[in-house]
């Protein structure tokens, strides 16, 4: 299936994604490209086929809710761009 | 000293003949020659294997040693490694001091394995020939004109051209598998859920699995007994306990019966690797197997469906690198969406973000029966091929590839292309068996390798299997130049 070049403005913001206009129709093309390959699939009937997300039916294992890990906020926080007072900084998004 | 299998030089490090420290040396010394050439490392950890080397003799002198310590290796740089830059082949995480080890990571440190450094791949393994990742493409040892495979490329070239004895890497569509066959080398793929997840980074989670590269079945054995297991840390790790992969290695093939899927042999198939898969066919006779064809009528769509799972898983995964907690942002931003945007456009490249795109339109409202329900469908038609052909055989062998290394730039006009280097190797990642690539040829002086896929979570009976090729053949001890 052929996109428009507005779908894939589209796309790329649900993706917090920045496409240049200068790339814009190349992007375009080649994921148009990718989706046609993909339409191979529309080839086969599968009405009553069960979907399978995964590749053996498992369920998910629990464990006894006890604290396991100790706090490594610091540790971990030493490699953020921008910390203050244990929070992360981002760009202000309240005015 | 190098050149040698890792069961080759742990004999030698158990006879004395040379410590750890000194094969240690051997290799980064080979590393600071020959890795300007094939660009297989993003690493080096010179410091730390040394430590760890001079740590492994000692252990070795108290009697406290395992087969492989004292080994040195190479970690796929999508393995955490605690202290250590862990980049994913990307601009993103191009300045990512990892705070913690892998599971795999930590598993070898326990075995006293010496870590050399991080190797090469595609940019958050997503490619076929290395060439997508940020630090430049890797270089094929055979033949540095070509590509060496991705996504694990860095770690193929790095066992083909002994820059270490052993490597890890990750396979989610064939990124073991395809470059071990490019480089000449085994390449080994485990059931999905054998080899813990954890601390290796995510590309997409239904598929990915870890596993050796390395330059025999018994060495891949050797790893697989450190790897395998279950994993506390990794609930999708399955909770049973992995068998001695050393212990079957010698059982005799007699009696086994072997599929060879009849739509592997179509159109697409290079006559080279068909006749050096025949050849290996004539010789599991010879060694008391029997050939039989079997169908795997849907393996033509695999690529299809693989490319709607995989991006759609990619798409959710890869959001988490938004510039807050760690790695790249981007300079100035205006406001929190700017932040985003310029963060994500500027640290992933372009394969990265096409396929986060194909990934998010196949997830988006409106479209989630057409491509994403759809290619589960499919998903299970596929498994549902491997199925029935394992209730006639136990083993299925076939081409890893459909020719040898391409070269590098050959097929970056159309990403489908590239994709489509993948049509063996896909559908045993969607039906998450265990396979691998092993060396069965050579053609105008450039490796050929077969694939041999088992039933689920029978890694034990495939390594036997491919073992027993190696016990009669020597093209997986050829070696390039180097």
């Amino acid at each position: 299936m052929a996109l428009e070049k507005s779908d894939v403005e589209k796309i790329a913001h649900l993706a917090r994604l920045h496409i240049d206009a200068t790339e814009a129709q190349e992007v375009t093309n080649r994921i148009s490209s990718i989706l046609n390959m993909i339409d191979q699939m529309q080839s086969v009937e599968t009405h009553n086929v069960a979907p399978l997300a995964h590749p053996f039916d498992a369920v998910q294992r629990l464990r006894p809710d006890v604290v396991t890990e100790t706090n490594q906020r610091e540790y971990l926080q030493k490699i953020a761009p921008a910390t203050q007072d244990g929070l992360y900084l981002v760009p202000k998004v309240i005015e | 000293m190098s050149r040698r299998t890792v069961a080759a030089l742990s004999r030698s490090l158990a006879q004395g003949e040379f410590s750890s420290t000194e094969l240690t040396r051997d290799y980064l010394d080979r590393i600071k020659k020959f890795n300007g050439v094939f660009n297989a490392y993003i690493t080096v950890t010179e410091e730390l294997a040394l430590a760890q080397a001079a740590a492994a003799d000692q252990r070795r002198a108290r009697g406290e040693h395992g087969p492989l310590t004292g080994i040195p290796l190479a970690h796929k740089d999508i393995f955490c490694m605690r202290d250590v830059l862990t980049t994913c082949g990307s601009k993103m995480l191009a300045n990512f001091i990892s705070p913690y080890d892998a599971t795999v990571v930590e598993r070898f440190n326990a075995a006293g394995t010496v870590t050399l450094g991080k190797t090469n791949m595609d940019e958050f393994a997503m490619g076929s020939s290395n060439e997508t990742s940020f630090f430049g493409a890797v270089r094929n040892p055979w033949d540095t004109e070509r590509v060496p495979g991705g996504s694990s490329g860095g770690s193929a070239a790095a066992v083909a051209a002994d820059l270490c004895a052993m490597a890890t890497g990750t396979d989610t569509g064939g990124s073991i598998r395809q470059p071990a066959a490019f480089c000449g080398i085994t390449g080994f793929k485990p059931s999905y859920g054998r080899i813990s997840r954890w601390g290796m980074i995510a590309f997409a989670s239904s598929l990915d699995q870890a596993g050796p590269i390395c330059k025999s079945a018994e060495d891949a054995a050797l790893m697989m007994n450190v790897m395998a297991g279950p994993d506390i840390k990794d609930s999708t790790c399955v909770d049973m306990a992995a068998p001695d992969y050393m212990a079957t290695l010698n059982d005799s093939l007699k009696g086994l019966r072997i599929g060879v899927p009849r739509q592997h042999l179509a159109k697409g198939l290079g006559a080279e690797v068909e006749s050096a898969l025949q050849e290996a066919l004539k010789l599991y006779e010879s060694l008391g197997a029997t050939v039989h064809e079997v169908d795997l009528p849907n393996s033509h769509l695999s690529v299809s469906a693989y490319y709607v799972i995989a991006p759609a898983e990619a798409s959710a995964n890869l959001s988490r690198f938004d510039g807050v907690r760690y790695g790249y942002r981007c300079e100035n931003p205006v406001n929190l969406e700017d932040m985003y945007k310029r963060t994500r456009s500027e640290g992933f490249g372009s394969e990265v973000k096409r396929r986060i795109m194909v990934g998010t339109y196949a997830l988006s409202a409106g479209f989630y029966d057409a491509y994403y329900l759809k290619a589960q469908q499919i998903r299970r038609l596929i498994k549902n091929d491997f199925d029935n052909a394992f209730k006639d055989v136990d083993v299925i062998i076939g081409p890893t590839t459909p020719h040898t290394a391409f070269k590098i730039g050959e097929k970056n006009d159309d990403p489908v292309t590239m994709y489509l280097e993948d049509i063996y190797t896909i559908a045993v990642n969607l039906a998450g068996l265990p396979g691998m690539s092993i060396p069965a040829g050579m053609h105008n002086g450039l490796p050929i390798g077969i694939q041999l896929v088992g039933k689920d979570f029978d890694e034990a009976r495939l390594l036997n299997i491919a073992h027993q090729y190696q016990q009669n053949t020597d093209w997986h001890l050829q070696r390039p130049e180097v």
